[in-house]
């Protein structure tokens, strides 16, 4: 990259060794000096801590029920107030981080590793194979997200796995197609056809050649789709369908309390919702920067 | 001159990248007189496309004049404003860049386009489309009325060119800027648009700034000549004068480094300029051009040379410019032997066809192709774009496949048509080397690994053996060893083209198919990658398909040469018999279209029209439609068959080769040629 972005490089500079990792580092260094990407790693750093070390964080046991303190606005004793049991609402969002930093970004990991797969197949071969998969993952993009999550979970039962498998499956078509994507602009260069004209096998093609030029696409749709992850995550366990309604969780929290709010209890929702829209900003804002630093 | 159009006084130029203000541009002084053209020479990253964005003012955002001034008709145009800017470059300055088809919007009519031009002057809409109208006839498009309906991507790309210059035109501009016009387009394309921009210079009287690697092209069209290297002016005068007599090492160089006048591989290896142009922004004491002059000297590394005046308006910017002609050949003097194919066929094609199917249409891309290589000859294959060339390497080396009975031996055993088909040792034999070294080479892999790769795969050699062998590899192509780990987006054109080429000869092939292997580079370059080639084909023994467009480049290293036009082949002989009258009305255009540093050895002859489309081939001979020695009827009924008309040489034309060879002593154009501009 350090020769290509200036118009008037020069054509021959006599590389040095170590140049190789130049670009990597630059990158780096371009993502560290962006405001959009440090504001986003504080966001979702902060979550992570919650999320690794919960517990020890929370001033108070999440789910110790303070029956004489039931939906006690915010106050010294309950910061964010405390939910219809009574329990702390600060130590239930600190805790509550965990259910979804674990279950979603593993989600986005399946749904990408499969996804890639998918796309680099469709991309390499073309064909019938290509026309065949892409008529499938649109008929799959045409149902909401949400509703075949809900049949699924509904289906298999709700649990940790189930909501992984269910959301990762869900989220590999979209990232097929933006792999396939960039597959077919890369798959037309001629170190593929190079490749070819050695008899290399269409795996060997595929992952050791191609894979790594599209890394770019992947990595941010692998953030964008993150934050999605994150959103569905929340959205069905507030519909009920979470992993496990015993451990803190955002969504499950917003569902459990909504029903107060006509009573002027605002803080067992607001909470949890602020937590989620942080998470999915940071999210986004780091998408968005990574996303630029590639493009250049 | 005495009131000029155009004056650079001192411009300094810089780019900031990374932090630091590197400088692009080191003190340029130019003028350009009225109606008067003026070329910019030098190789890539010298600064000439610099020079003419901040003659436009439209330097990239990183990039800032920071000394020197620019005027325009006499105006200061560091001075004015942003509006004033804009005004001047609507009335006064237009540029037309490299590459017509991003030049012009695709979603908007060609029509509406240039129309708009005028509307902007102030026009209305009436009017303003007749002025399209007629400007569009001025550049010799042939129907404006129809083509102003179409869209850009409907015109071919000497159209769209056309187009282009229309538009620049029209605003009748005090300096017209051609950033390299021509580079994209055919041989005989070029020649067309170059002939126009001369004819509308008469006829405006409008200034020229011809931007250009193409020494030659420089050479037809521009009567003065600026020489840059490295961001600094090293040598001006008139472009005649200038090239039959440089004053400059550079200049020099750059002449030495072209395959021209005829010459073979086996007479002079051609001579390159070693080393490197010093990285963008470098700090340079003395003279820049130093470090890579053969006639270096103390004072030279000391001392900046001034412009010497050497008189007639000619200055050099070398301390001993009086013998610049004396520069050492850095080339080795060792001839390659001259090495004529012999022996059994070692490839021979049969009745070859490919015909692609294409929303219904048929397209034939090859017809009746037949012809066989000898080994250890280079067989080169010239055509303009479209005539097939890629798609006859592409079915030899089996990524297309072509139609059926189209027969293919290697060595006299059937090829199968596609590569995962044929045996380990046909894969061995056929390799190949891309155009573009920057998409043939995998930018996240090592130059190590990219070698290591094909040794492993093609050689079967692993450990200490491949790593061995990889640096022999790379000591063959002159690659230093210390870069094998290095990736290809950290080497430049020259270098990554020699990863390329060690990559083909890993595997010990018997053929090797150039597709193009010095159209991206530059003149120096090439010359030392033409070396290469030579060197190791003389060495290794192998044989060579050659296709390139330049005409220069193939003559030089081709022992015989084969002409296509339309999917067919149109000659086929010894590279001297085919360059040489009598040939196939087509070469014989071929090569009257390619202009040459000496000027015109020969009048040019026009071919009418465009290229057909290959959808719909012309019937009886495909070339009747533009040939200009067509003798009759039978041109457009019955296609010529490919016929030995002298021993080895082969053409498809109805006209008898003795009668031929009479009329070519004399151009067909000569009578009917009228002049350009009345």
């Amino acid at each position: 990259m350090t020769i290509v972005d200036d118009p008037a490089a020069p054509i021959a500079i006599p590389a040095a060794p170590d140049q190789a990792t130049v670009a990597r580092r630059e990158r780096l260094r371009l993502l560290l000096r962006s405001p959009t990407f440090v504001l986003g790693l504080v966001l979702v750093g902060i979550w992570i801590l919650c999320a690794l070390f919960g517990t020890l964080l929370a001033p108070q046991n999440p789910q110790f029920p303070d029956v004489l303190n039931k939906l006690a606005p915010p106050s010294a004793d309950h910061l964010f107030g405390s939910d219809r049991l009574g329990r702390d609402v600060l130590s239930r969002v600190i805790v509550g981080a965990r259910s979804v930093l674990v279950i979603a970004p593993l989600a986005t990991l399946l749904g990408t590793v499969v996804g890639t797969t998918i796309g680099l197949i469709c991309g390499y071969y073309r064909g019938l194979v290509d026309e065949v998969t892409m008529r499938l993952v649109d008929a799959v993009l045409a149902i909401p997200v949400i509703i075949t999550a809900l049949l699924a979970v509904v289906a298999l039962g709700p649990s940790r796995r189930t909501l992984v498998l269910v959301i990762g499956f869900l989220f590999a078509p979209i990232i097929a197609k933006t792999v396939r994507a960039a597959v077919l602009g890369e798959a037309q260069l001629e170190y593929v056809q190079a490749a070819r004209l050695r008899n290399e096998r269409s795996p060997y093609v595929m992952f050791a050649e191609i894979l790594p030029n599209v890394m770019g696409p992947v990595v941010v749709e692998f953030t964008v789709r993150l934050g999605y992850a994150i959103f569905a995550v929340a959205t069905l366990s507030f519909l009920g369908f979470g992993a496990d309604p015993s451990i803190p969780d955002w969504g499950h929290d917003i569902s459990e309390n909504y029903v107060f709010i006509n009573g002027g209890a605002w803080w067992p929702v607001l909470f949890p919702a602020l937590a989620i829209a942080t998470l999915i900003v940071g999210i986004n804002l780091i998408a968005d920067a990574i996303a630029q630093t590639f493009e250049r | 001159m005495n009131d000029p159009a155009i004056e650079l006084e001192d411009l300094e130029v810089v780019y900031r990248v990374r932090g630091a203000d590197r400088r692009v541009l080191r003190g340029i002084t130019l003028t350009i007189g009225r109606g008067e053209s003026y070329g910019l020479v030098g190789e890539s990253g010298c600064g000439k496309t610099t020079a003419a964005f901040s003659l436009m003012r439209s330097l990239p955002r990183n990039g800032r004049v920071i000394g020197g001034s620019i005027r325009v008709n006499g105006e200061d145009m560091l001075d004015m404003s942003q509006s004033e800017v804009r005004k001047l470059r609507s009335t006064t300055l237009s540029m037309v860049y490299q590459d017509p088809a991003s030049a012009l919007n695709p979603s908007i009519r060609v029509g509406d386009q240039v129309t708009e031009v005028f509307e902007l002057m102030g026009q209305s809409g009436g009017a303003a489309q007749e002025h399209a109208h007629g400007i569009l006839e001025k550049v010799q498009i042939s129907d404006p009325t129809r083509v102003m309906r179409r869209y850009p991507h409907q015109l071919s790309g000497g159209m769209q060119q056309r187009v282009v210059i229309a538009m620049a035109l029209a605003k009748d501009p005090t300096l017209l800027i051609l950033d390299e016009p021509t580079t994209g387009l055919d041989a005989t394309v070029e020649a067309e648009v170059l002939e126009l921009i001369a004819a509308l210079r008469q006829e405006f009287g409008t200034s020229v700034l011809f931007i250009s690697h193409n020494l030659a092209v420089i050479a037809k069209m521009c009567e003065r000549v600026g020489v840059l290297y490295a961001g600094r002016l090293v040598e001006e005068g008139a472009a005649t004068e200038v090239f039959k007599d440089p004053r400059h090492p550079y200049t020099v160089g750059l002449l030495r480094c072209i395959p021209r006048g005829g010459v073979r591989k086996d007479e002079t290896p051609l001579d390159t300029i070693p080393g490197f142009l010093p990285p963008l922004g470098a700090d340079l004491h003395g003279c820049v051009f130093a470090p890579r002059c053969g006639l270096v000297r103390e004072i030279c590394r000391q001392e900046e040379p001034p412009l010497y005046p050497l008189g007639d308006g000619r200055t050099s910017r070398c301390h001993f410019h009086q013998e610049a002609h004396l520069v050492p050949r850095t080339s080795p003097d060792q001839l390659v032997a001259p090495r004529q194919g012999n022996g059994k066929p070692i490839l021979t094609v049969e009745d070859a066809n490919k015909t692609y199917k294409q929303e219904g249409q048929e397209i034939q891309a090859l017809r009746d192709i037949s012809f066989a290589i000898r080994p250890g000859e280079v067989l080169g294959l010239v055509g303009e774009s479209g005539s097939g060339k890629t798609t006859l390497a592409r079915m030899l080396l089996g990524l297309t496949a072509p139609d059926k009975g189209s027969r293919l031996d290697l060595e006299g055993k059937p090829l199968a048509p596609h590569v995962q088909k044929r045996t380990g040792d046909q894969v061995k034999a056929l390799q190949v080397i891309f155009q573009n070294p920057d998409s043939a080479l995998n930018r996240r892999f090592t130059v190590r690994r990219i070698i290591g790769r094909a040794l492993s795969k093609l050689r079967g050699l692993h450990g200490s053996e491949r790593d061995a062998r990889t640096r022999e590899l790379a000591s063959s192509v002159r690659f230093d060893e210390s870069l094998l780990a290095v990736r290809p987006t950290q080497l430049s054109g020259g270098l990554k083209q020699r990863v390329a080429i060690a990559r083909a000869f890993a595997g010990d092939p018997r053929i090797v198919l150039c597709d193009e292997p010095t159209s991206a580079l530059d003149v120096s370059v090439q010359a030392a990658i033409l070396n290469l080639l030579a060197e190791l084909q003389s060495r290794e023994g192998v044989t060579y398909l050659f296709i390139s467009h330049d005409l220069g480049v193939v003559r030089y290293i081709s022992d015989r040469i084969a002409v296509l036009y339309l999917g067919r082949l149109m000659e086929l002989g010894d590279a001297e018999t085919v360059f040489k009258p009598p040939h196939h009305p087509y070469t014989e255009a071929l090569l009257s279209a390619v202009p040459t540093i000496e000027g015109a050895e020969r009048p040019r002859i026009r071919l009418e029209g465009e290229i057909p489309s290959a959808a719909e081939p012309p019937s009886g001979c495909v070339f009747h439609t533009r040939c200009p020695r067509k003798i009759g009827a039978i041109c457009e009924q019955e296609e010529p068959p490919l016929k030995e008309v002298e021993s080895g040489h082969f053409m498809r034309c109805h006209i008898p080769i003795d009668e031929l060879r009479v009329l070519q002593a004399t151009p067909p154009g000569a009578r009917a040629r009228e002049p350009v501009s009345e």
